[in-house]
Formats: C-alpha cells, structure tokens, sequence
C-alpha cells in the first residue's frame, strides 16, 4: 500500500503531505526531513526508487518540485511512479500551470482543500486514479 | 491568488489570508492571528445565533489557522453543526474540519457519528461520498466500531451508485486495515468478489485492492475471485488501445487496474481449473508479446505504463513458478532490460532477476547474463542499482561459477559504498563456505575479505572460519601457513590477529618445522601486535601463549617471562590479569601430562546453520533474501540448522565468545573457588542454624503453591494461623511488578517484621529484584503491601525465596515461601499460521533445542482447562495448527534484557493411558528444559 504521499520543494521544505498510515506529527517531521535529504542528494542518472528503512521511496521531479511516496513491498515501483505523474496531469487540468508555480500551487491546493475540491481531500480515490 | 478568489465568495478569509501572507515577521503573523481568533470566538459566543455561511467562514479560518500550526481550542461544535447542513459547501468544510482535527471528545464523536450515519443514510451520493471519507481519513477504531457493520452493505447494495461503491471499498479496506478484527466477513463476501465484473472500472479497481488485502488473510473465502480477475484481465489485455476510453492511459489500457489483478492473482497458487489456467497464460504471454511490440507511442509514460504491467505479470509468473517457458521468457525480458538506457528498468530487471534465480527452471537461464551483472556492478552510477547487482550475483551463484563471482564481489569490496560494505562481506563470507570445494580457497577468500575490509567483518564471520578449520584436517596446516604469512604484514587488522591467533594456538606445530616459521618466530610475531591490540583480542592471545607452552616446551620460559611482566600481571583489565596469573600459574606447576591434557586441541564443532548466514538474515529481516535462502537451502542442502534469527543465540553460545577462550575452561572455575561475598553471607541457607539471621526452610506445602502460580498471577500464596500472604502481579515483556499483601490474622501486633526476598548467586545475575522495606509493625488484623520491581536480564531456572521474620508475643517467627517469579511469566504470545508453525518447529530441530517430557496426570483430563493453563502460562495457543486436533500447540516469546528467546511447544494428551507428552522447542537448551519442567507439573 501507498504509506505517504510527499510534495517538497528543493530547498527541501514540505509542501503538502497525506499519509495512509497514523504517524505522529513529531515523528512526521524528522521522516520527511530524512526523506527528502535521501531523494534531493541523488543525481538525475540515479534511479528513482530508493530503499528505506523497511519500505520504498519512489520519487519524481517537476522542475523545483519533488513528488515523493513512500510504498511498501506490496505495491509495483514503476505503477507508482507512472501515477505520480498521472496525478500531476490532474492537477494540471485543475490549476494552470502546476510545475512552475510550486508555492502557488501550495496555497492554491490549501486553499482549495478548504473551499471546496474534492481532488486533494478526496481519500484514497487518488490512490487508486484510473 | 486565482483560487483563493474563486472560492464561493468567502471575501473575509480571502483578505485574512492575503493578511497573512503580507506579514513581514512572525510576530505581526502571530498578532493578525491573535485578533482574528479574538474576533471568531466573540462571533460564536456572541448572542445572535450565526448563519451557516458565517459558520463555514470562521471554521475555514480556524482550520487555516491550524494549518499554519498554531493550537485550537474551540470551534469543534461549529464544525460540528456544520455537518447538519443542507449545503454541500457547508457539509464539506464541516467535515474537512473533523477529519483533520479530530479529538476523541466522546460528547463530540457521538455528534458527529450521528451525523455520519444520517448521511450515510441521505440516498444523496454526494453526501455519503463526504461521509465515507471522514470515516476512512479519520479511520480511527471508534470509527470502525460505529460504522464497520454498515458499509459492507453500502458496498454490495444493488441501488448504490458507483462513485459511492468505489468510496465504500476503500473506506471498508482502510477500516480492514486499522482493526481487521471488527470488520466481519459474511455474505457480502461474495458478493463483493462479482465486483470485479461490474461495468465500472473505477469499482472494480477499488473493489480489487479491497478483496487483495482481504483475501491474504482469509483465502478461502475470496477464492472464486481468482477465475474473475483472470477473465477480467483478460478483456483488458486483448482490449483495443481506445477501449476503456477515460481508462486508457497513453494507449496502455487500464494499467493500474491491470497492475492490482495480477497483484491480486500472486495471493493463490496457479488455478486449478484448466480453463482458467489458460486464459491466464494467454494473458502473460500476450502481455509479454505486448513488450517486444513496437511502441504505440514514443511518449515515456506510455512506455512506463506498459513496463509496470510487464513486471507485475513477471512477479506473478514467478509467485506461480510452474511454466518453464513463460519463466525463461520473463528471463529473456529482464536480460533486455539489464541493458536499457534507463536506470529505473535496470534497477527493477535486477530485483525481478533475484527472484527468477531462485526457480530451478530459470535459474540456468539467469546465469547467461552473469557478465552483464557483473559489469553493472562496475559500472553502474548509483549504490541502490550496484546493490541490486551484488544481491542478484549472490542469488545466481552455484558450485559452477562461485569462484568468479566471488572473486568479482571481493573485487568490488576494495570500492565498495562503505552502506553496504557489511552485507558483501557476509555474502562472501557465506558463499564462499557454501561453495567452497577446495577449503584453501575458502580460507584464502575470508583472509583477502579481512585485509580488505577488516572493519566489517564482523564476529560471526571469524567465528565461522575458526569452526571450519577446527573441523577440517585438511585445511589446518594451509591455514596456519596462510595466517602467518599474512600476519607478516606491517599493519593488520585486528581481525586478522584474532584468526592468527586462535589458528597458530591450536595448528602452530604443523608449520613450525619450517626455519622461517619456528615456534619463536610465531610467538614474536604475535606478541608484536598484542600491544595494539583491544583486550578482548589481548585476553585471546593470552590463550594462544599457554596453548604454545604445550605445543612448544622450547619456548616455555619465554612465554613466562611474558607472563609474569607487570604489564600482565598487574594489568588494570580483571579478565587479562586473571589470564596472567591463571596461565603462568598453570605452566608452572602442571605436568607436561596434565598440560597437554589441559590444552589439547579444541574437539570439532558440532554441525550447525552458519551463524553469518543468521546475520545475513538478520539483517535483512523476514524479507525476500529468507524466502530465497530457503529455497536455495532445499536445492543444495549443504547448510543444515535454522532460519530463525533467535538462532543466533543458539550458535554464538558454542561459538568461541568475544573473549575467546581456547581452553574452554572459562572463568567459571575460578569465580567458583572465590569466597562468597560477604555481603551475601546471610544469604547462605543454613538450616541447622538458629541464630535469628538466619533464613528458615521452605514452609510446608509452598512448592505447591508455587506450581499454582506458574499459570496464574493472582492468589493467596501462603496462610496459616497467624500470617497470610497474598501475590498480585503484572508482568510485560522483561519487566514485571509483584504486590505482595501481608495480613496479620490475630489481633496482636507483629514486631520487628521483616520480609526478604532472596536470590541465589546464579539468580541475582540474571534476575533484578528491587523491594522497598515495609514498616516493621503490623497491627493485629492490618495488611501491609510490599512492592517488588521485578527485572529479567536472561533466562533462569530458580525461583528466588521470600523470607518473613517478625516477633508475635514473645515468640520470634522464621518462615520462607517461594516467590512464583518463573521464566514463563516473560512470555509474549505469538500468533502463526500452521505453516509457520511447523516451519518453525522444523528449523528447531536440534535435538539440544528440544526437550521431551511423558508424564501421567495429575488432574482429570480436561480440554478447556488445559487450554486456560496453556494461555495462562504466557504463551499463544494455536488453533487448528496441529493435524491431530486432540493436541494443543502454542507459541510464544521469552524477552529478556539481554535477548529473546522464541518458544514453541506441542501437548499431546493421551485419554486412554491418562498421560500427556509435552514437547519444547526453543533456541536454548536451558530454556526448553525450564519451560518443561515448569508446563509438566501444571496437568
């Protein structure tokens, strides 16, 4: 299964995260803080999954944005990878412009989680896109 | 800020965002919001009741607020009454509200679960949609003890509509997820399977992640999924690349959907129906067709969609391991991707092609690419890719080509990621032994392994390689030879010094013929290095001194003159000055008989699992590497023993110690000869003593008590006229609590009451006991409590008494009891399958592993009773385990400080004879020995 679902930024600062699984707030920042040190520290021609602790990272980037989730064994590494990118193709329709406008984006997915979308608060639906 | 704007109107939290964002420091943030909460909470508290729209508005900015992480302390029943709303916009932030700042606020939650099941119960899909996900994102077990019941019949209801089916699944499998023991199976079981037929995709890939998390737990009943998945798949794969419509996916139809069925299809063995098989293997095959088809489109994500399906049908064809040629093809596939320009693929064809090797069918076909992996090794850019490549050359390795890949991973080690340094040293280690035909090749291996990256090779590696020259005669002489030349070097690992060491000690006669090599060579040369050398490595060459005393009598005195150096003999470490004394002593007054008796040559080593590959294990937990490593266990049967990593204990305990003592002679001896301490004198039971220190025997009938209380931690535990002791106690994981209640029954005073717990010197090693002394009155018909904090550092056999002393009358009153802290009451239950189970008992077959008792019983045979007994005794009691199931069999830990100790054990009762056969597996001998004697008495 699908463990976190990560949107961080290069200078390394989250920008949205969901997790699947309960984990407490304290221990969420001291995960994603290692998280993002073990994908922002690999090179383009390293490969996009990453094995930690006892699950998988699998990572992709858009320009200054990084989309990172974490997965167990029993999920399939390029699935995943492929629906990351199918999920930035949603939100593209939604919101213009999704890769470059990162910040905006942020406050705009913050905002609209508030006011009325139902793509990102919508649960596990994401997930299981298509 | 286009979205913020949009919004419906919410002006007031667009400037107070907007209010936000403009602040130029923390502190004029934290002013801002300060006002506004102020405003909020004036606006609810006010008089005039507030309209839904102003509601929505403050909760948003509450929940704004929060979001930004400051605390909120109110609030919650605006949100709460927002959920009663009739606007979906309302509803919806009323909702987003609780979902993320839930409390369980028992008054609340019954709020809000109300207004869940009103929702639930509205028809309106939009409404149950919000409900569904409140109850999935909260998810928390109240959750799933209101609501567990009710979505299953959501779910399979005719008239639900499907975007509510889909949210069903997924709110029921997170549910499942949480507290699997709530969610019951029943009817709509089988009705959810036919899911997978229904029309709409987004249900069915709900409904398929839904059964496949279901059915690991409980195959049976989702078995008839298997043949529709299989038909399902199938139109999927044959159908045309415009098909599914919004489901295709860059002309990969329904891939994820395609992904979770043949995920769902690797929790069965290949149907059993012909028909279905068939269609299944059309569906591989067609898939692996699809991959050597020119693309349909030159985008990567079609490619990436495509391959994701690929390797899910390849895990699947290996889970199934029984068509040779769809293995072989998946072999031929990945062997095209070890050399795709992408990393990704390279990376997954490598971990793909660990499994393949493991299948006897295509574990020749995996070895044809050994070059390719061994250059990705070399050349490959990233440490997680060469890592993969070393696990895939260990997996491929045999007896055929063992020597090059061993010597290609020895290779790689000198440039090794120092991350994973480690792990190859193990897997060298360990294929070098497994495969070693010739042993001075395996011996010359793990030296290159400890010159190259002595720093990671740890204990169990050195161990290992002294067992195997212990055990070989052939090797012995090599290796002494090989030890000393490497030894030559100007810096060498200190590893290396303890191999030299303990090898020299015991084989130095079968090269000290050579001149080069004589007896005071050997000795000087070590003796060089003890000075750099860690005192564990000091304590072992001090070992290898009086081993040489025997071997060489020439060099006798030196040895002494060594020996008796202050350095030595007034060295601070307790362990080297003991060494000193003890050896020089020894080599001064025994005969050269004694001596060479004293000293002979380590008797071999019993047989047993490779404790690296323990580690190994270990280290990589109950992962894929085990599953292999038995597989490959079966296929070449050269290791014998245990996959369980609490055999590690069970190996090192045989295994030369840290401080390795060559003369097997311990220190035990010596501690022994040692007067007790005086501060334990009173601990001496002398029962011909009347002196009023001194402990009384054991009351009559304790020992029975006693046994009662090896299942039980409550009771009296003593009583008679005067005196009554009762025991309530709690005991999790090392750690336990023991309240003991004096009770004077007359109505005099106890004097000078005094209760002592005694441990005996083996006890107070492994068993802490902490007690704070109680007030030494006890007035006529009191109780008084005493608390002991009870400590398990390993594993022990006594029992520690308890002593009560104290005046009555005029009488002096001595008594001692039994205190029932036994082993048992660390036990954790552990829940296994049957499979596991005996998995398990097999790997523990060691017959020093099992102790067996046949013994008649004592009470009336009763299966409930023995059950109550078998679970009160601490340990698991599995069900439909054992074949016969008149026996009873359970399962467990023992955790103490220092490790824990896994347990199995077998009750087979015999009615006719009145007797019962009690069996103990666990990875200590002592412990199965406690364990038995303690169960046996209780039948």
């Amino acid at each position: 299964m699908i463990k976190f679902f990560l949107m961080v930024n290069k200078q390394g600062q989250t920008r949205l995260s969901r997790y699947y699984e309960h984990v407490e707030i304290n221990k969420r920042t001291v995960l994603e803080a290692e998280v993002i040190k073990n994908c922002l520290s690999r090179s383009k021609d390293e490969c996009s999954f990453v094995e930690y602790k006892d699950f998988k990272l699998v990572y992709r980037q858009y320009a200054a944005l990084f989309i990172v989730v974490g997965i167990d064994q029993t999920e399939n590494e390029m699935a995943v990878y492929e629906l990351i990118h199918n999920f930035v193709e949603v939100l593209d329709k939604y919101f213009s412009r999704v890769v470059s406008e990162t910040l905006n984006l942020l406050q705009n997915i913050f905002s609209l989680s508030k006011l009325g979308g139902s793509v990102i608060s919508e649960n596990k639906s994401k997930e299981k896109n298509i | 800020m286009p979205a913020v704007s949009k919004g419906d109107g919410m002006r007031g939290l667009a400037v107070f965002i907007s209010d936000i964002r403009n602040c130029k420091s923390k502190e004029a943030e934290i002013k801002r919001i300060n006002k506004e909460l102020a405003n909020i909470r004036s606006k609810f508290k006010g008089d005039k009741a507030l309209d839904g729209y102003s509601k929505k508005k403050y909760v948003c900015k509450l929940l704004f607020i929060f979001l930004l992480g400051h605390d909120i302390d109110f609030g919650h029943m605006e949100a709460v009454n927002l959920l009663s709303s009739n606007r979906y916009t309302e509803k919806q932030i009323g909702y987003l509200f609780i979902s993320v700042l839930v409390n369980s606020n028992s008054e609340l939650i019954r709020l809000i679960n109300n207004a869940i099941k009103n929702d639930l119960a509205s028809r309106n899909p939009t409404f149950m949609g919000l409900a569904l996900h409140c109850i999935a994102n909260v998810g928390s077990r109240e959750m799933a003890e209101a609501f567990a019941g009710e979505i299953p019949k959501i779910l399979v209801a005719g008239d639900t509509m499907d975007s509510v089916k889909q949210s069903a699944a997924l709110c029921l499998l997170r549910l499942y997820r949480t507290s699997p023991d709530l969610v019951p199976m029943g009817d709509w079981t089988s009705r959810v399977v036919h899911l997978l037929n229904d029309q709409h995709l987004g249900v069915v890939t709900a409904a398929t992640s839904l059964i496949t998390t279901l059915a690991q737990k409980n195959p049976e009943e989702f078995k008839t999924s298997v043949s529709l998945a299989v038909s399902r798949l199938s139109r999927i794969v044959t159908s045309a690349s415009t098909d599914l419509q919004d489901y295709t996916y860059y002309f990969v139809p329904a891939p994820w959907l395609s992904v979770k069925l043949l995920r769902l299809l690797q929790c069965y063995p290949p149907p059993e129906d012909p028909a279905v098989r068939g269609r299944l293997t059309e569906c591989l095959e067609t898939i692996l067709n699809k991959a050597q088809e020119p693309p349909k489109s030159k985008k990567v994500q079609h490619s990436n969609a495509k391959n994701a399906v690929l390797f899910e049908a390849i895990s699947l064809i290996i889970h199934h391991d029984s068509e040779p040629n769809l293995l072989v093809r998946a072999c031929n596939q990945l062997g095209q991707f070890l050399q795709h320009r992408e990393t990704n693929l390279r990376y997954l064809a490598l971990e793909s092609m660990c499994t393949l090797a493991s299948s006897e069918f295509s574990h020749e076909a995996v070895k044809t690419h050994i070059e390719t992996v061994i250059n990705a090794l070399k050349t490959e850019r990233d440490v997680s890719v060469r890592q993969r490549a070393v696990d895939l050359l260990y997996a491929m390795c045999d007896r055929s080509n063992a020597q090059q890949i061993v010597a290609e991973m020895l290779n790689y080690l000198e440039t090794a990621d120092y991350s994973i340094r480690e792990e190859i040293v193990l897997k060298v280690a360990i294929l070098a032994e497994k495969y070693a035909v010739d042993y001075t090749w395996y011996v010359d291996t793990i030296l290159n392994l400890i010159r190259i990256a002595g720093d990671y090779v740890s204990e169990e590696v050195w161990y290992r390689v002294i067992q195997i020259v212990i055990n070989r005669d052939d090797v012995q002489g090599y290796a002494a030879k090989t030890v000393f030349e490497a030894l030559q070097a100007p810096a060498c690992h200190e590893n290396l010094v303890k191999v030299g060491g303990y090898i020299l000690g015991e084989f130095g006669n079968l090269i000290a013929g050579d001149p080069r090599s004589s007896p005071l060579i050997q000795f000087n040369l070590l003796h060089s290095k003890f000075h750099l050398c860690s005192v564990p490595t000091r304590a072992l060459l001090l070992s290898t001194y009086i081993k040489f005393v025997n071997l060489f009598p020439e060099i006798k005195t030196t040895i002494q003159d060594v020996l008796r150096s202050d350095s030595q003999l007034k060295n601070a470490d307790v362990e080297l000055q003991q060494r000193a004394v003890e050896y020089l002593r020894l080599s001064t007054i025994a005969s050269t008989d004694i001596l060479a008796t004293v000293l002979e040559e380590m008797p071999p080593f019993p047989e047993r699992e490779s404790s690296i590959l323990a580690k190994l294990k270990k280290k990589k937990g109950p992962g894929t590497v085990t599953d292999l490593e038995e597989i490959k266990k079966e296929r070449s049967s050269d290791m014998n023993g245990s996959a369980e990593p609490a055999s590690v204990n069970a190996s090192v305990v045989s295994t030369p110690s840290p401080s390795a003592d060559l003369l097997g002679l311990g220190a035990a001896p010596v501690t022994n000869s040692a007067p007790p301490p005086s501060s334990s004198g009173s601990l001496l039971v002398d029962v011909f003593s009347d002196s009023a220190s001194a402990v009384a025997p054991l009351a009559p009938g304790s020992d029975d008590n006693f046994a009662r209380f090896v299942c039980k931690n409550n009771g009296v535990l003593f009583e008679n006229q005067l005196l009554q002791i009762g025991l309530k106690s709690e005991f999790r994981q090392n750690l336990g609590r023991m309240f003991i209640f004096y009770g004077n029954k007359t109505s005099t005073q106890f004097l000078n009451f005094t209760p002592t717990v005694i441990c005996s010197d083996d006890l107070q090693s492994s068993l802490n006991l902490q007690t704070k002394p109680v007030d030494p009155t006890v007035d006529g018909g009191a109780q008084v409590q005493q608390v002991v904090n009870i400590e398990c550092v390993s594993d022990f056999m006594e029992a520690p008494i308890l002593n009560i002393q104290f005046r009555y009358g005029g009488t002096f009153q001595n008594l001692s009891v039994k205190l029932p802290i036994t082993l048992n009451k660390f036990f954790q239950p552990t829940e296994m399958s049957s499979q596991d189970f005996f998995q398990r008992w097999k790997q523990l077959s060691n017959p020093k592993q099992e102790v067996q008792n046949i013994f008649k019983a004592k009470h009336p045979m009763d299966a409930e009773i023995t059950k109550a007994k078998i679970i009160g005794f601490g340990s698991a009691l599995l069900e439909e385990v054992d074949p016969n199931p008149a026996n009873f069999v359970g399962a467990g830990i023992i955790h103490t400080k220092t490790t824990q100790i896994g347990c199995l054990l077998r009750l087979e009762p015999n009615l006719q004879a009145q007797m019962y056969r009690l069996t103990l597996r666990t990875s200590k001998e002592a412990v199965s020995q406690r364990l038995c004697e303690l169960l046996s008495e209780q039948f």
